[in-house]
């Protein structure tokens, strides 16, 4: 029990929530090595650190999702040990999540029912929900299936479940990266709320600019260490910063202007239906990227830029072959590697299942885009695995892939090194249209800062780039032009220098919606 | 009077032809709407019918056949559980080696009662109702499992829609790492559909050596446990579509037979295929409309569920 | 007492070797306590099994006859399996395959050329093809399960052989039994030596695990196969169609099926019956599993399962042993070997009931 800090003489009575000492280890990956956390009552803690530093995995054993490996949680000073999210909710701990934990062909009502212990269940739930919703400003209809719901919109629900079973400590997992700027207002005016009302709150982030508004103490986290603890009112996002990312990375170098060229990828009045229940269609689709420029497309994630993804990489195929044109030739009825043999390369989201197989070797994802394009990788219906191992041997050294062995299965590289592979396999291919989907999602910002430096190295050699993305720094960071996704519609593309984050929040909501925060749930839906 | 003669036999044969798609349907759909498919009906089916038989032939009571069938079919799905829920094994590959296993094992098992007669479920008679002409015959005359058939769709068509435990094994079935996430025992959830699933199968085959024909062949179950794997689609696992679905094909199955008693030339072979022949075309049917059947279809059906800890 | 999985980082090639070997002494030792149950000096049960049919010339041969059919399906069902393709329907393939080869001999008795055997193969190739063909388009087009439409046309195929083999194409010479006339030489598979029962037709078997094995391993096509199976969104991505993989398959499988159909009937029974095979069709499922759907493991646990029918052939006539005890076995061999399969992407651990305290772990 040396681990336990010494209480400060602060107040005499215990923090609602301390952990000390507390661990996680992953194999060889210590994802929390011996936290030390304190939560008083009523507070809007953040926790702060990049992706990857161990926010979710602390939270995750704060919540009884994860056992702890090693230390000690102290509710109300008292030690506890919490088997299961059951028990945290019964200490009177909630947490809304970042990946969402709903029920999707279940009504919103049924999905906060399974939430609140069973005497909690009458025949009044669903007006209480009515009730509390509209009380905290996130109206709910409790018959609606969450399938047909919004994002933002099931994080209400997220919430309000929360809400009901009436916690002392609400956690919340990067709240606001499915939501847009406005929405985040209304969010940060229920915290505020609740905060008034003595509800303790631990808000996990990456945003500086969040903490900065509406914490009122900040812990930390890097590389599973506690590093600081601070009264973000007394500290400016920059200095909050250097805490975060530490001292050694830096943003990646944007020259001022490129030359552009030849337009290389063309959109024209691309329309694409829904391809699944619930799923969004592409409306009049239309953009053109250059040669040696970046294009970012923002947006929630959600309102087609999935779609948008697989139309342009011809996983799906367009209604005519005109929707799209790479270096001048219309390709929307051709298909992936048509496409790729005119130059154009792809990385998707997803890393695992889609831009390359977890089971595979790397050499074998190598095979994955380039066994149809004039690489050599495959003659004859056959396949060269020596030229497929040399270009894993190559990616491998240039992008800085670490790996225990060489040639390993894609399953045991970490998501960063992973990504730099998926990114650098293309990039190997020296492309003229590069578009990637979410290129730094979830990785470290070591490697985040060498794919950002590829991107732009590449758009300097001459290629023309789309890339989609949600995180508005890095958009910001590497784009030229941004136009806004939302609702299966794409917003002109503006010079970067002219948008403020507020303007593309604004589009993010979709010009057309009347989407100011207040307004109930159906405004949304509108068209 | 002949006529409705005639109407009342063919009601009755439609009656015992649906009965085993009907109760085997019923489980499979509570295991499917947990998120497990379980391949091994068929094989289910086919110890339910050798342990109803042995029961009743046994002890020379068909109450204990129908229990010892349910036994059957439940304690082969002990090992499927073990290994779909614990051990995270493929459902498809399993399912499949479930239905080789109990096919072999109730080929051998049942290898003394060959030829042997065996005891036929008694219809429940209730005087004066069961006297009525027709309807009296068809609604009251039945045997113990018809009507443990329509109860069991009934109590599961309340249990899902109108328990909070039906709402846990619905929230199951549709997201396991979230029902995990709000301390719902998957685990549990599932082991007590598939067991429930195996349960009913084996009075499904049951009631093919009890009441369809008392007797014990190998082979038996004939595709049957398969059919009413199809069912559940066709049902969209709603349990009163079930009823629909397994009185449809107990008509196509009867169908045939009395086409050949009123001078219809057919081979038998034939017609013995219409049962099979129907189930692909009302698989094409309902599987064109890719939409409807996905947003029906339980999200985490076939899928394994390994909880990070 | 808790069983828990962790996942291993790289999936175990160590496990994937050993599962079957695992699996077949659970089996066996299952085996010997089901012996004893039914009166069997356990000893002599697995030897009369087991060993015993590899104790003679005939016998090998036996077995050698009896694991082509298997192999040769086996091959077809591990690509199926590969791509994630569900043909579970390989038996009426087979059954389809015997009856269009058997075209020409029951048809044509008097028709005696070299041309014969080879058309007959050709015709119950393309036959088995076109029937495996059936439940890819149904899946293509419409959606339709391929493992209950796969299943469905088995039962069809059994019909419509014993519907030929009792009605038009029965031999009239046959005192009303169920079967075809007995073919011709000239539609005869030719044997290895006078008088035996090895035809070269058994040859087809590693004939089509080589070529499955360098297809898969070095082609585009075998490669298409392999990402269908791991990841459909990544093969869509790698620019391969599911349905054409998935189309692809089933007519291989079932070609390579229905060609052990009819070189069956044509080398080992020499006339159509109503039953021509003892479940070679889904035995073949599990050979594939066992043999680890890899063409060449294949052809090592096609012989394994093939020992299992002969020896439950000579346990019927030495311990007067059901034959429906090989059923059992093969289907528990599935089943343990299945479970025994989540070590090769799993270590299990077990825990007690409950967690430690959180107090008792903070040494550290």
């Amino acid at each position: 029990m040396d681990v336990a800090p010494p209480g400060r003489a602060v107040s005499d009575s215990p923090p609602l929530l301390e952990t000390a000492g507390l661990t996680k280890r992953f194999g060889s990956l210590t994802a929390c090595d011996a936290i030390d956390l304190r939560i008083a009552s009523g507070e809007i803690h953040a926790l702060l650190g990049e992706n990857g530093a161990g926010k979710s995995t602390l939270v995750k054993m704060l919540y009884g999702a994860l056992a702890p490996d090693a230390g000690e949680i102290r509710w109300r000073g008292e030690a506890v040990s919490i088997a299961s999210p059951a028990a945290a909710r019964r200490l009177g701990i909630g947490m809304v999540f970042q990946h969402f934990s709903l029920f999707e062909a279940l009504t919103v009502g049924e999905n906060i029912a399974l939430a609140l212990p069973k005497k909690a269940v009458t025949h009044g739930l669903d007006g209480t929900i009515r009730t509390v919703s509209r009380q905290y400003g996130l109206p709910l209809d409790p018959h609606a299936r969450i399938a047909d719901l919004s994002v933002g919109e099931r994080q209400r629900v997220e919430i309000v479940r929360c809400l009901l079973q009436e916690p002392r400590l609400i956690i919340m997992d990067e709240p606001t990266s499915v939501l847009t700027p406005q929405e985040s207002e209304v969010l940060f005016e229920t915290l505020k709320r609740l905060s008034q009302e003595g509800v303790a709150i631990l808000y996990i982030t990456h945003r500086l600019v969040e903490v900065v508004e509406i914490a009122s103490r900040a812990t930390i986290l890097r590389r599973g260490r506690v590093v600081g603890t601070a009264d973000p009112r007394a500290e400016s996002a920059r200095t909050l910063a250097g805490m975060m990312v530490g001292s050694d990375i830096g943003a990646v170098d944007k020259p001022e202007a490129r030359m552009t060229g030849a337009e290389r990828l063309r959109l024209q009045g691309l329309t694409l239906a829904a391809d699944r229940p619930f799923g969004i269609g592409l409306q009049d689709v239309t953009l053109g990227v250059r040669s040696g420029e970046i294009v970012a497309i923002a947006g929630v994630a959600g309102n087609g830029q999935q779609e948008l993804f697989d139309a342009i990489s011809g996983e799906r195929l367009a209604a005519s072959d005109d929707a799209i044109l790479i270096e001048g030739r219309p390709v929307g009825r051709k298909g992936v590697n048509e496409r790729r043999r005119l130059g154009a390369a792809f990385v998707p989201e997803e890393r695992l299942g889609h831009g390359a197989v977890a089971s595979f070797r790397l050499s074998d994802n190598v095979v994955l885009t380039r066994h149809a394009t004039r690489d050599a990788i495959a003659r004859h219906g056959l396949i060269d695995k020596k030229a497929a191992t040399d270009v894993e041997g190559r990616v491998a050294e240039r992008f800085d892939v670490r790996r225990a062995s060489p040639d390993p299965r894609a399953s045991s590289l970490s998501g960063g090194n992973l990504q730099k592979f998926v990114v650098g396999r293309e990039i190997d291919r020296a492309p003229t249209l590069l578009v990637v989907s979410q290129p730094t999602w979830g990785v470290d910002a070591g490697a985040a800062r060498i794919i950002r430096g590829a991107l732009i190295g590449l758009a300097e050699a001459g290629a023309a780039i789309l890339v989609i993305s949600q995180d508005l720094d890095e958009i910001f960071e590497v784009a030229d032009r941004i136009a806004v996704m939302s609702d299966g519609r794409l917003s002109e593309a503006f010079p970067a220098g002219s948008l403020s984050p507020e303007r593309i929040g604004l589009l993010m909501g979709g010009v057309h919606h009347q989407h100011d925060g207040t307004s109930d749930g159906e405004a949304g839906h509108a068209a | 009077m002949a006529d409705f003669a005639i109407v009342t036999a063919i009601v009755l044969t439609v009656i015992t032809a649906a009965t085993p798609l009907l109760l085997a349907g019923i489980g499979e759909l509570v295991a499917e709407r947990a998120g497990v498919l379980n391949l091994g009906l068929e094989g289910m089916m086919a110890v339910g019918a050798v342990g109803g038989f042995a029961g009743a032939a046994l002890t020379g009571s068909t109450t204990v056949g129908i229990v010892s069938a349910g036994l059957a079919g439940l304690l082969l799905a002990v090992p499927f559980a073990f290994l779909v829920i614990n051990l995270a094994a493929n459902q498809v590959a399993t399912g499949l080696a479930l239905t080789l296993l109990g096919l072999g094992a109730s080929a051998m098992f049942g290898e003394s009662f060959i030829g042997k007669p065996g005891l036929k479920l008694p219809a429940l008679d209730i005087p004066g109702l069961t006297s009525i002409p027709v309807v009296g015959r068809i609604v009251f005359g039945q045997d113990a499992l018809v009507y443990i058939s329509f109860l069991l769709v009934a109590a599961i068509s309340w249990f899902l829609f109108r328990t909070r435990a039906g709402l846990m094994l619905r929230a199951v079935g549709d997201s396991h790492d979230s029902a995990h996430n709000l301390g719902i025992p998957v685990y549990a959830v599932r082991w007590a559909a598939v067991l429930f699933g195996g349960c009913c199968a084996g009075l499904g085959g049951g009631y093919l050596s009890l009441a369809y024909t008392p007797l014990w062949t190998e082979n038996m179950t004939a595709g049957r446990g398969w059919i009413a794997l199809a069912l559940v689609v066709f049902a969209s696992w709603l349990p009163w579509r079930l009823v629909v679905g397994a009185y449809l094909f107990g008509a196509v199955a009867i169908l045939g037979f009395h086409a050949q008693g009123l001078g219809v030339r057919v081979s038998s072979q034939f017609i013995s295929m219409l049962p099979y022949l129907a189930t692909i075309a009302v698989l094409v049917v309902i599987s064109r409309n890719k939409l409807v059947l996905r947003a029906n279809t339980p999200a985490c059906l076939g899928r394994p569920f390994v909880p990070a800890r | 007492m808790r069983l828990d999985l962790v996942p291993r980082p790289e999936p175990s090639g160590r496990m994937a070797l050993l599962s079957p070997v695992i699996a077949t002494v659970l089996t066996l030792a299952i085996g010997a306590a089901l012996f004893l149950v039914l009166g069997v000096d356990p000893a002599r049960g697995l030897y009369v099994y087991f060993v015993e049919p590899l104790t003679a010339g005939w016998s090998l041969v036996e077995l050698v006859v009896k694991a082509a059919p298997l192999a040769l399906i086996a091959v077809g069902l591990a690509l199926c399996f590969r791509a994630n393709v569900w043909n579970i329907g390989a038996e009426g393939q087979f059954t389809i395959g015997a009856v269009c080869g058997s075209a020409i001999p029951v048809l044509l008795p008097d028709w005696q050329s070299p041309a014969v055997l080879p058309l007959m193969l050709l015709l119950g190739l393309l036959g088995g093809a076109l029937y495996g063909a059936v439940p890819a388009v149904l899946k293509n087009r419409f959606g339709a399960s391929e493992i209950l439409t796969s299943l469905m046309l088995t039962y069809v195929a059994l019909l419509l052989l014993d519907w030929l083999v009792r009605g038009p194409w029965r031999d009239p010479g046959s005192y009303n039994f169920p079967e075809s006339v007995l073919f011709s030489s000239a539609a005869t598979m030719p044997v290895m030596g006078e008088g035996s029962r090895l035809h070269w037709g058994v040859l087809f078997a590693p004939l089509a695990a080589l070529l499955a094995y360098l297809r898969l391993g070095t082609s585009v096509q075998g490669f298409a196969i392999k990402v269908t199976g791991a990841a459909p969104r990544a093969a869509r991505f790698s620019g391969f169609s599911g349905g054409a993989v998935t189309l692809g398959v089933f007519v291989v499988s079932g070609a390579l099926a229905g060609l052990a159909g009819i070189v069956e009937v044509a080398g080992t029974i020499g006339q159509l019956r109503p039953t021509i095979s003892p479940g070679y069709g889904f035995a073949a499922i599990i050979v594939a599993f066992v043999g680890r759907l890899h063409p060449l493991g294949i052809l090592v646990a096609a012989l394994l399962l093939a020992l299992t029918y002969l020896g439950g052939e000579g346990a019927q006539v030495t311990l007067g042993l059901s034959a429906n005890v090989t059923r059992l076995f093969q289907g528990l061999l599935l089943v343990i070997l299945l479970g025994c399969d989540t070590l090769i992407a799993y270590r299990i651990r077990f825990e007690r009931r409950g967690r430690p305290a959180a107090g008792e772990a903070s040494r550290g």
